[in-house]
């Protein structure tokens, strides 16, 4: 990748932290065993190794290292925590709550409930993307088994208030499993205070390694079991077969260590240079719109709508900079993103959004630069958008009948 | 995406970008697509007899989408109205390398071609006294 680029989509993945690979490479050429060899060193030192790492995400959130199983990401995470659930708890309901803005890979999971027979209530979302927990309350009725309900968007970095979630998912006897992917090591997190009964997390999204992840799954009050959904050499207390990726474990387990130790002074300056970014954009443009929620909120990210200015080309525009239009899941369709829909954001403006996703990497001077860029490529698109002319005309937009082809 | 070189040109460097006076008698204007679908093109042509002398755009949408109406202004200029009419959105396919996805991008600068003629023909017929063309 050229070196002048700056890289600015942080809720997409991250770089890997340079402390995060050291710890991480003894394990691929010298300390290669199987955690699950238990007849020689190579195995005692990978199991070590690994219950380290255990430790290290337990410690996290607030859980007893026994709670933890790894995984390869949130992904697969998710898809066990909603389908292991479901599939156990078969006798108890056939009822799952989860909200409108949630990632493919729990809307999707509870999506293929849907074709198995359950119901689903996909619970919608105020401007700022939080649940209405009077709506959730309501609800919830005594079929339903599990409330899925992410900890922070990976679109928009909306935090929900998990407290108040997990307060009523225990009041009702249902369980609450949250995707925290975007939320663990950014913002405090704790399963006991927050109620939480299963949390999906991912080590690519704080600096480390990508194909790594844990699921956190409680084990008293109440104990939570799950239906395995792959078959194998009954790893991970039969929940999840295959052989631990033993050095990407150790990278997650440094990678949050280094998230904790530094999350209070992270937070302070990811904060400062959003606060930067966003006072230097509103001074030099006109027509932006920050989506979200500015109170509740992971502090790097941002996403802003230039309106007038179609993504996709303003992307174009910024070669020196990595960022995203809408989530990067499905920047290779044409469909606005659902989060953006859900939280109320009109079609022809989630057209103009942009994320920004500002980490541990970024400096002032690639936030000055990024703006500038920014600055100068918008009002170049703008020049050429026939709706900024019109605009500027007087015309409401609102009012033309359009062609829509 | 990856982007075809033509593309890419066209973005960083559009042909007859900017706007003529909509109220000039000899000027056609279309505007086609819609905000909520992420594109609309204004193509306006400046029309002598029955030639098009000139032609000017703006576009709001995606690079591909930008590079068809800016190419499409190029493709027209110096053609009669009959003969505009007839240009077909491959063309501009063809020309630009778009993928598949894109499509709908030359589709769009061919209906501007065709908006825009109509609309010419419609405000010389008001001007005539003969009945107005309505714009598709």
């Amino acid at each position: 990748m050229r070196n002048d680029m700056i890289y600015m989509d942080n809720n997409a993945t991250t770089r890997t932290d340079p402390r995060v690979v050291e710890a991480m490479l003894p394990w691929f050429t010298e300390k290669y065993g199987n955690a699950h060899s238990r007849n020689h060193a190579f195995g005692w030192e990978a199991e070590e190794a690994v219950e380290a790492a255990r430790a290290s995400v337990a410690r996290a959130i607030g859980a007893d290292p026994r709670e933890i199983i790894f995984t390869s990401g949130a992904t697969e995470s998710n898809n066990l925590a909603v389908k292991g659930v479901a599939e156990f708890f078969v006798d108890r309901g056939d009822h799952f709550i989860t909200s409108a803005i949630e990632h493919k890979c729990v809307s999707d999971s509870m999506k293929s409930l849907e074709r198995s027979g359950r119901k689903v209530t996909f619970l919608g979302v105020d401007r700022e993307g939080r649940i209405d927990l009077a709506a959730l309350e309501t609800a919830i009725t005594d079929k339903t088994v599990l409330v899925s309900i992410m900890a922070a968007n990976n679109e928009i970095g909306t935090v929900q208030d998990l407290a108040a979630i997990g307060k009523i998912c225990k009041a009702r006897g249902v369980l609450f499993h949250t995707d925290a992917a975007q939320m663990v090591g950014k913002q405090p997190i704790d399963v006991e205070a927050m109620g939480i009964d299963l949390l999906s997390l991912s080590a690519h999204k704080i600096y480390g390694p990508k194909g790594v992840g844990a699921l956190y799954i409680r084990r008293s009050k109440p104990r939570v079991r799950l239906v395995a959904q792959m078959d194998g050499g009954g790893q991970e207390r039969g929940l999840r077969s295959g052989t631990l990726n033993v050095t990407g474990i150790v990278g997650l387990g440094r990678a949050l260590d280094i998230a904790m130790e530094e999350m209070e002074t992270e937070r302070v300056r990811m904060r400062a240079l959003r606060d930067r970014f966003l006072s230097r954009i509103r001074a030099n443009l006109d027509h932006i719109h920050v989506n979200g929620s500015m109170e509740h909120r992971i502090e790097g990210n941002l996403n802003i709508s230039f309106a007038y200015v179609e993504g996709e080309s303003l992307l174009m525009s910024l070669k020196e900079v990595a960022v995203s239009s809408g989530s990067a899941c499905t920047s290779a369709t044409l469909e606005p993103s659902h989060v953006l829909r859900a939280i109320g954001v009109g079609e022809e403006l989630a057209h103009t959004s942009i994320r920004f996703g500002i980490g541990r990497f970024n400096t002032e001077s690639e936030i000055d630069r990024v703006v500038d860029m920014l600055t100068e490529k918008v009002n170049r698109l703008r020049e050429m958008s026939p709706l900024y002319e019109m605009v500027k005309e007087g015309v409401d937009l609102q009012t033309v009948k359009w062609n829509p082809h | 995406m990856p982007y075809s070189d033509k593309v890419v040109d066209h973005f960083e460097n559009p042909r007859n970008m900017g706007s003529f006076a909509k109220d000039d008698k000899d000027v056609g204007t279309g505007i086609v697509g819609a905000p909520e679908c992420g594109d609309v093109m204004k193509l306006q042509l400046k029309i002598v007899g029955d030639r098009i002398v000139d032609a000017k755009f703006k576009t709001f949408g995606c690079g591909s989408a930008i590079a068809s109406s800016s190419y499409v202004t190029e493709l027209v200029k110096g053609k009669s109205l009959d003969e505009a009419q007839d240009i077909k959105n491959v063309q501009i396919v063809e020309e630009l390398a778009l993928p598949p996805v894109k499509i709908h991008c030359s589709v769009l600068a061919e209906d501007a071609i065709k908006a825009a003629i109509a609309d010419y023909r419609k405000r010389q017929g008001a001007e005539t006294g003969e009945p107005a063309q309505s714009a598709s």
